[in-house]
């Protein structure tokens, strides 16, 4: 096994690209082949009736059959699904049954709320860099329209007591206590368990106490469409998504959306709150919202040396990940604050700065979501209370975020979303390396249910 | 596929209505199995007196093919084929017996019986007597496969630039003929010239020719371009399935079921042949073969036709072929072979296909003249010419119209898009050196051109 010894705190250009990040000795570097996604599409649209399982399996097939994988007995599949019937136990491994790979290909199912595709990426690089396998394919599908309806409590619990009861009396006594009430189904629900409130009605707290305004989130929209077109235009995505049941792309994407339009559309978000003087009022719409998305992404891991052995391209290395988590519970941290706290981390480990990045990959779960992590890392008091640094962490050129758009055009099929993003900035250091001639980095943030949040740095080899 | 006609007359209680009443019944054709005999019966080798040492030789060869070869005909026979050798007759009148010979056991042709006939071409300075002879055998055989029935068919080695009869790729082209991979091509005269130096190498192995290659089939997420890229496969290939992003889902589906890649690439990029040349030589090694199968319909009348119309026809079913052999002539691909569809609209027209007939037309005219280009490195440029072939494109045609297009040839049904495939697999086979610049037409014998 090739190794390669790391250091730590090289400054950027101090070696010749190999300026490493792990912290242990004797690791291997796991690059990343490519990726392939399926087209994502608004709930209930195209994949209305299609099954995480479809979605992850067509996702999975025309990534077997862009790298030739066919028969092909890989490490590992890593991947999951954040709303998840309670028959897809073992989603990811139906899904290989169902590829074209080989069936000796092991698979298990992982999640981590909206960073389960990143999540998973991390899980396959570390095992590749320990040795453990030397390829794998990390994802993530996720579908509204095919969610899971469950049974409400008190019908679930006399179903189970009428199935432990042994005789017919027993089961009728169970069945008896049913109320009219416990038919109703109930419905999959984003909210936090634990303070009630959705995803949108936590980050509308985080927006209105950072005084972001209407006007900023809707730039941010803005340029994902933009953004986002302008990738399929040029055929940034000809080897990074493959049709699916005859959707070719993805159909949230507005390019002729405009600021005028955007800024037509009714606040959704936030319209208890108090308005503070920066914001006048909620400002969270539909349109600097992610909208809810049916989709499936996956990423090729590797060796250097199985992509050599199998003369398979490598566009990056995944260098080193971080994840953290906040307080939104007792504290007085937003819900997607994490990934503020977890950068910090993860650069020093490395030795790096905000300045090292030549693109920065923010999961727009709100056009807000990325301006807060902006504006949070520019803050020198938030910085030095809330992250114990010594002052501002940095701030970041615009013109480095989401250049091929994010989940605000995309759309966001939660577990999807790592594995989308993963994909784009590896070809986006790959291709950056190659018109410079220098190393290319890549910063990838993403925010999560119950505070969580996961991220990654991404280099050209 | 869907042709309910030929299924009815030739099953159960409608067949017997169909014999009775007289209909014609075009045959279920028999197709190549692996491992099954090369013929369904034995093989008459018959020649005139000048040609017996060419029909010896022949007769040599089928005998290492294994199959049963006769060089009498008789009685007690089902004949699987009869090879009718005239390669060195000179006068008309010198091929009367061997020809009444071949008549003489037609009627005891089995079905899916094969004639070929094995005579040289015309060339310059032959004396009129001789000029005849060998022109005579054109309109010979191209009436005699419209008198053949029951899936039997009748083509032609058309041996050009003193090639031996039994040079490889003459005898390449005689075991495609005999076998059931010409299932649908009929009344074809197929001029086969000396290999190049170098190139004349019979396969190894009959049943995997194309082992070791690495071919590009463009249009490879439907119709013809899957079985084209499944039965290179059969043949060894690894292959390159291309097609245009959008079609990418039935792409995956062909690369995965032939074990190949998907390259989701539109054909007419200005760089298209440079990122085909990159796929195969960085993802398989080498580059061997490309198909250039992607096409494109936007059928109108001329005085309708918009410019769009027009213009995308020519730049995808035309300009994009020739982009792409350019920069792999330029990129000096080593035995680079090129196979092609023209279509039976580009030999004979069709109302409401000006512009896919311009491109068609368009494509055997540039074969014949990348022919000696490529030559040059050792390959060779070919198109095969489909007739009625059913897939998707003609189920769309209008009733009548598709069932009159179906009927109209000599076998009286259309073809498969695997007919299409095994004639592509065969042009693009090592063996096939000598075959250089041809159209070969994949027809049932159409009664369309020539």
């Amino acid at each position: 096994m090739a190794t390669r010894k790391t250091t730590t705190g090289t400054p950027r250009g101090a070696s010749s690209g190999t300026t490493g990040s792990a912290r242990t000795a004797d690791v291997r570097d796991a690059v990343i082949v490519g990726g392939n996604r399926i087209p994502f599409s608004r709930a209930g649209k195209r994949y209305a009736d299609a099954s995480n399982q479809e979605m992850f399996t067509a996702a999975l097939e025309g990534l077997v059959a862009r790298f030739g994988l066919q028969g092909e007995r890989l490490g590992e599949v890593v991947g999951g699904a954040v709303l998840k019937h309670s028959r897809d136990f073992n989603l990811v491994r139906e899904a290989v049954l169902g590829s074209s790979l080989s069936a000796q290909t092991p698979a298990f199912d992982l999640q981590q709320a909206c960073a389960t595709g990143l999540e998973a990426t991390i899980n396959v690089a570390n095992k590749i860099r320990l040795g453990q396998i030397d390829s794998g394919v990390a994802g993530g599908t996720d579908t509204i329209s095919d969610a899971p309806v469950a049974v409400s409590e008190g019908l679930r619990r006399a179903l189970l007591a009428a199935s432990h009861a042994t005789t017919l009396q027993g089961r009728l006594k169970a069945l008896a206590r049913l109320r009219p009430v416990d038919l109703k189904p109930l419905t999959p629900a984003t909210d936090e368990p634990r303070t009630g409130l959705s995803m949108g009605e936590h980050q509308a707290i985080t927006t209105a106490r950072w005084g972001i305004t209407r006007d900023a989130q809707d730039e941010v929209a803005l340029a994902s469409h933009q953004n986002l077109a302008r990738a399929w235009d040029s055929g940034f995505f000809d080897d990074l998504v493959t049709p699916f049941r005859g959707l070719t792309r993805d159909d949230n994407l507005r390019p002729d959306t405009s600021l005028e339009k955007l800024a037509s559309l009714k606040p959704v978000f936030g319209k208890s709150l108090a308005s503070s003087e920066a914001t006048a009022g909620p400002t969270m719409t539909a349109g600097n919202s992610t909208p809810l998305t049916d989709g499936a992404s996956t990423v090729l891991l590797a060796s250097t040396e199985w992509a050599e052995a199998h003369d398979l391209p490598v566009l990056a290395r995944f260098v080193d990940a971080e994840t953290a988590a906040v307080d939104f519970v007792h504290g007085h941290e937003g819900l997607l604050m994490a990934p503020v706290h977890a950068v910090p981390r993860l650069l020093a480990r490395n030795g790096m700065t905000l300045a090292d990045f030549d693109f920065l990959e923010i999961h727009e779960a709100f056009a807000s979501t990325v301006l807060t992590t902006l504006a949070a890392w520019e803050d020198a008091d938030y910085c030095k209370n809330e992250l114990g640094l010594p002052g501002a962490f940095g701030s970041v050129d615009r013109a480095r975020v989401n250049v091929n758009g994010s989940s605000l055009a995309a759309g966001h099929p939660f577990a999807a979303t790592g594995g989308r993003i993963v994909a784009t900035a590896a070809k986006l250091v790959a291709q950056r390396a190659a018109e410079t001639g220098e190393t290319a980095r890549a910063l990838v943030s993403v925010c999560a249910a119950g505070g969580l949040g996961a991220t990654a740095i991404i280099e050209s080899v | 596929m869907t042709d309910s006609y030929t299924r009815l007359v030739n099953t159960g209680l409608t067949k017997t209505l169909a014999t009775r009443l007289g209909l014609p019944r075009p045959a279920v054709l028999r197709r190549h199995r692996p491992g099954e005999p090369l013929t369904v019966g034995p093989v008459l080798v018959v020649s005139d007196a000048a040609s017996k040492t060419d029909a010896d030789a022949l007769a040599q060869t089928l005998l290492g093919w294994g199959t049963d070869v006769r060089r009498e005909p008789s009685d007690d026979a089902r004949w699987g084929a009869v090879v009718l050798v005239v390669t060195e007759a000179a006068r008309p009148t010198d091929v009367s017996d061997a020809v009444l010979a071949v008549g003489s056991v037609l009627r005891r042709l089995a079905p899916h019986g094969r004639v070929v006939t094995v005579s040289r071409a015309v060339a310059e300075g032959d004396s009129p007597e001789l000029a005849a002879t060998r022109a005579g055998v054109d309109g010979f055989l191209r009436s005699l496969a419209k008198e053949l029935r029951a899936g039997a068919t009748g083509n032609g080695i058309v041996l050009t630039g003193g090639a031996a009869a039994d040079s490889t790729s003459a005898l390449a082209t005689l075991r495609f003929f005999l076998s059931a991979r010409s299932a649908f091509v009929d009344g074809q005269l197929l001029p086969v010239g000396p290999a190049p130096a170098g190139a004349d190498e019979a396969p190894v192995d009959d049943d995997r020719p194309l082992a070791g290659r690495v071919a590009v089939v463009t249009g490879a997420a439907r119709g013809i371009g899957v079985a084209i890229a499944k039965t290179l496969a059969r043949d060894g290939a690894s292959v390159v399935c291309v097609d245009v992003p959008a079609a990418g889902e039935g792409l995956a589906r062909t690369a995965n079921a032939v074990g190949g890649t998907a390259l989701q690439l539109d054909v007419t990029a200005d760089d298209a042949g440079a990122r085909i040349l990159e796929h195969a030589r960085s993802r398989h090694g080498r580059l061997d073969l490309v198909v250039h199968n992607a096409g494109i319909l936007r059928d109108k009348l001329l005085a309708n036709m918009t410019p769009e119309q027009w213009d995308a026809v020519t730049a995808v079913n035309l300009a994009a072929q020739l982009r792409i052999n350019a920069q792999l002539l330029d990129a000096g691909v080593e035995g680079l072979r090129i196979v092609s569809l023209a279509s039976i609209a580009g030999i004979a027209g069709n109302r409401g296909q000006t512009n896919y007939g311009f491109s068609k037309a368009g494509v055997i005219g540039h074969t014949r003249a990348t022919a000696p280009l490529v030559a040059r490195l050792g390959g060779t440029a070919n198109a095969v010419a489909p007739g009625f072939v059913e897939t998707e494109m003609t189920r769309r045609i209008p009733a009548v119209t598709r069932e009159m297009g179906r009927r109209a040839s000599s076998l009286q049904q259309g073809g498969l898009p695997v007919d299409v495939a095994e004639a592509v697999a065969f042009l693009a086979s090592p063996a096939a050196a000598g075959v250089n610049g041809e159209v070969l037409r994949v027809c049932g014998q159409s009664w369309l051109g020539r």
